[in-house]
This record gives C-alpha cells, structure tokens and sequence, in this order.
C-alpha cells in the first residue's frame, strides 16, 4: 500500500481568517488510498480546517491541493461532530438525501437507504424521527447517510466526541469494520488517544497556534483490531508515546 | 420570537373530559361571571353604563339576526386579510433571504409600513379605493398583519443548522434545493408562530379599518355594530357584539395552534408531548 500513489496530497496549506487568525500554517501530508488515518490535537490546532479545506468547504489561502483524480475529487463524504440530521425528516429521508440531491428516482433511493441503514444496524428504525434516538443511534444514522454515495474517502470530525465511553467503543469496532468491508480511506479528527490509536493506521499530531502538523506515528498493529489490542502493553506503549509527543506539542 | 407555547392542543383539546387545564379556566370565567351579574344586581347598575352578562346573552340571542350576518362580514375581511399576509409575508421573506443587500434594502420599509398607526392611515386607503370599501378595509387589515410573518419566517430562513448547510453545499444542492429542503422546513416553527400572532391582527386590522370606514348599509362590519350600538347606547347590544368580535379572536388562535401542533407533532420542541 505504501507503494501506490497517494490518494490526496496536502502541500504547505495555510488558512488564515480574516481576523487574522492563522488556524493552519504550512501542513503537508499525503494520503494513501484505502488508509486509516487519524488527526489528534487539542482543539484549536486546526484538524478540523484540514478535514474542511479537504472538502472544499473552505479555501486554502495558501498551498496547494492534489488529488491522484480531479474527476473524483467529489467522491468524499463528511461525517460532523454532530449527526446533522434534518429533524423533521425520518430516518429513511435523511439517509436518502444525498442522493435526492443528485436526482436519483424515489425508488432507487428508497432500496439503497435501506441497504446503508442495514450497515449500521438499524433495521426497523427506517420511520423514525430523529430526535426519538439515542445520540450513538443518530450518529449511525449520520454515517449511513455519509456511506450512502459510496465515497473514496470518508471525512469525519470527531464524530463519536459527544457520545459516552460505551457507545464509543461500540461504534469504533463498527466502523473499523465497515471500513474493512469498503475499502474507503478515512481521515479522522479526534481528541482522544485511545481512540486514535485503536482506529489508525497512522496519527498525525497538530499542535496548536498556530495550528500546525507537529508528528506522525505509525501504528503498525494487524487488522482486525479485537478487544484484546485494547489492552495490550503495544497498545499503551502506543498512547504512551503520543501523549509525549503531545506534551512537546503544547509546549513548542 | 413567537409564542409557541401558549397553548398545546395535545395537552387541552385533545382530551376535553374534564383536566384541570379546562376545569381551572372554566371555574374563573364562572366566577368573574357571577362576581359582575351579582354586582351588576346589588348596586342597581342601569344597563346602559354596565348590563350583567345574563342580559349580554339575552340581548346577543335576540339580536342575533343582524349582529350574526356583521360577524360574518368581518370575518370575510379578516380571513382574506390574513390569507394575503401569510402568502405576501412567505413570499417577501424568502424574496430577503436571497441576498443581503435586498434585505438590507426593504427591511426597513417594512418595518415603516408596520409601525405606522392603522388610524392613521386608514382614511388614506379608504379614500384611495372609494368605490371599493371592501377592497380598502382588507388591505388596511393585511398591513397590521403582515410584518409579524416577515420578520420571524425571514428569521426561520436564517436559522439553519451550519453544518446542515455544509452538508447540503458538500452534495452540490442548487439554491433551489436547499430553499426547499432545507430553509423552508427549517423556517417552518417560525413561520407558524407568525401566522397565530398575524391571525389575531387580522381581526384587530379588520375591526380598527371598519371603525375608521364606518361603512354603513348592507354590508356593515361588526365593527360597525358596536359603533352604532354605542351611539344609540344600546350598551347590552355593544356588549354583545364584543363579545362575538373577541370569541372570533380566540377561536382563530385556537385553530392556528391546531394547525401549528399538527404540522410540527413529529419534531418540534413545541409540539412534541413529554412524559415526565
């Protein structure tokens, strides 16, 4: 994998707001297709601004952008910290929409959406509004709406950052699954160690003020991730070593 | 913005038996009822300073065939009113939200046209439709009533979930799309709470025109009843003429808050029944 051209590469992207806050200054990376990988920082050091800049819902002002296929630049979908459901839309609806905004026809529509609430396990719940589920259920139904389009590459920012440890873990095994099963590449903003390292295959450290990439840590454990892993002496060796590098983030 | 939670049908008119939400009322109303018959009757109050609410009733049931056809009349006015403020205002709001400069621009003027006392400017209109009166008194009704639309759809269309925008944006929906799937459903709320403050001003318009018109004949107002009443000092008839005009209020908030809790039962805060 390492081998194959990267799938989208970042080229000393800057953003700067207009009052003058520098949110991201110089960052470079790229991104090998089919790759998971996870960027961890305390906030305000610009992970998200990368994620939006990524998805064109921001502008770079400066650096440069490269996809391997401007053709499928567009194949990307954004999961967001919160699920964003419209609430007076029923789950099937809101599954549905991106590809109601393409113009698909009604049916189609309708059997895909089922298919892509099969995939997160939640049959049954098609009719339902949004605000009669729990938080981690409407998180699922925010992914089904993202996997929907079939997309290269999955962008999520801190998705499960508002859910307990529980429905956390839960939802970290799944999608790991899904991931396996769909081949996406993933980029995930995170704040929380443990999940960075039990998802990724690389962590990418961003230090903040200005909002900088400051390490990148590979994780070179196999697929699948069990529980086990989670308690591995690897696995806290792992953690050990990012919240180092994260304390010499801070300081810097 | 508008008072979406005076009333919820779910919790009164759902279960008319006898809750305390209609109990309590009922028994107050029943109360300053007989506290006025009682003190009408003990001070020996003639009927044209203040008749007892048993002689309001009797003078409504008997003057029933005029005062009945009047109601009817400005109900007509208020209801086109209405209609027109609730379409107009739609329209005007979505017209803003399309650009900020356009908003910048005719804001203001709606704001103008709002606060400009009615009474004022009333014989203004009636003047300019002379050969049509009803014409005058439905647009005087629509001016009262259409800024309360304006201003909280206009303030619906604006508050949209951010990352529900950047979702739509993401997925290329053209501006029409997201008028339609997103703003409008967003501004929906809003846009009720404005139709139940709009539909009593209506009324208030309709009356206020009427008064200032004093359109007699044969198609005269309610309005025109309790003006003429006062002027024979047929107070118990004044009485109860007022008392059909603000039955009329009520009943219109009534079913707008009906029609609200309807449309929002599934999702919205307002209307959505909680347990505890």
């Amino acid at each position: 994998m390492a081998d194959s051209p990267p799938l989208l590469q970042l080229h000393q992207v800057s953003k700067v707001y207009r009052n003058g806050t520098v949110a991201l200054k110089d960052a470079s990376l790229a991104i090998a297709p089919g790759e998971f990988v996870s960027l961890l920082g305390a906030s305000g050091c610009g992970k998200s601004t990368v994620l939006r800049i990524i998805a064109g819902l921001g502008h770079p002002s400066g650096g440069s952008l490269w996809w391997d296929d401007p053709s499928h630049q567009g194949d990307l979908a954004f999961v967001f910290q919160e699920a964003a459901l419209m609430p007076w839309a029923t789950v099937l609806e809101n599954v549905g929409l991106p590809l109601k905004l393409r113009g698909y026809p009604p049916r189609q529509i309708r059997s895909i959406a089922q298919e892509a609430i099969a995939l997160v396990n939640l049959q049954g719940s098609e009719s339902v509004y949004p605000r009669q589920l729990s938080g981690g259920m409407q998180m699922r139904v925010s992914i089904a709406r993202a996997l929907i389009t079939n997309p290269r590459l999955m962008l999520m920012d801190e998705p499960f950052g508002a859910l307990d440890e529980m429905t956390r873990s839960r939802l970290n095994t799944d999608l790991l699954q899904l991931w396996q099963e769909k081949q996406w590449t993933v980029m995930f903003v995170t704040h929380n160690i443990y999940e960075a390292v039990y998802l990724s295959q690389r962590v990418v450290i961003m230090a903040p003020q200005p909002g900088r990439i400051h390490a990148e840590i590979a994780i070179d454990a196999p697929y699948p991730r069990l529980e086990p892993f989670r308690t591995s002496p690897e696995f806290n060796e792992y953690c050990r070593k990012i919240a180092e590098q994260l304390a010499i983030a801070d300081t810097v | 913005m508008a008072d979406f939670n005076i009333l919820r049908p779910h919790a009164r008119f759902k279960g008319l038996r006898l809750s305390p939400e209609v109990l309590a009322p009922a028994i107050v109303g029943f109360l300053i009822l007989t506290i006025w018959e009682l003190g009408v009757r003990l001070t020996g109050m003639p009927p044209y300073l203040l008749p007892g609410p048993l002689l309001v009733l009797q003078t409504l049931i008997t003057e029933w065939g005029s005062l009945w056809p009047a109601l009817l009349i400005t109900l007509k006015i208020t209801v086109i009113a209405f209609l027109l403020a609730a379409s107009s205002g739609l329209l005007i709001a979505v017209l803003f939200v399309q650009s900020r400069w356009i908003e910048r621009s005719f804001f203001p003027y709606a704001v103008i046209l709002q606060t400009t006392p009615i009474v004022a400017i009333a014989p203004l209109i009636i003047m300019w439709l002379r050969n049509n009166t009803f014409a005058a008194l439905v647009v005087c009704a629509w001016i009262v009533a259409f800024f309360p639309i304006i201003s909280n759809t206009t303030l619906g269309l604006h508050s949209v979930q951010h990352p529900l925008k950047n979702l739509f944006q993401l997925y290329g929906a053209s501006r029409w799309q997201t008028l339609i799937y997103l703003r409008l459903p967003s501004a929906l709320p809003y846009f009720l709470g404005g139709l139940k403050i709009s539909g009593g001003l209506s009324l208030i318009g309709a009356v206020v025109a009427e008064f200032v018109a004093g359109t007699g004949g044969s198609a005269s107002g309610i309005a025109y009843q309790i003006l003429m009443s006062s002027y024979n000092l047929q107070i118990p008839r004044m009485f109860a003429a007022l008392f059909l005009t603000t039955l009329s209020g009520v009943a219109i908030f009534i079913a707008l808050t009906i029609l609200s809790d309807l449309l929002l039962k599934h999702w919205h805060e307002s209307a959505v029944r909680h347990e505890n």
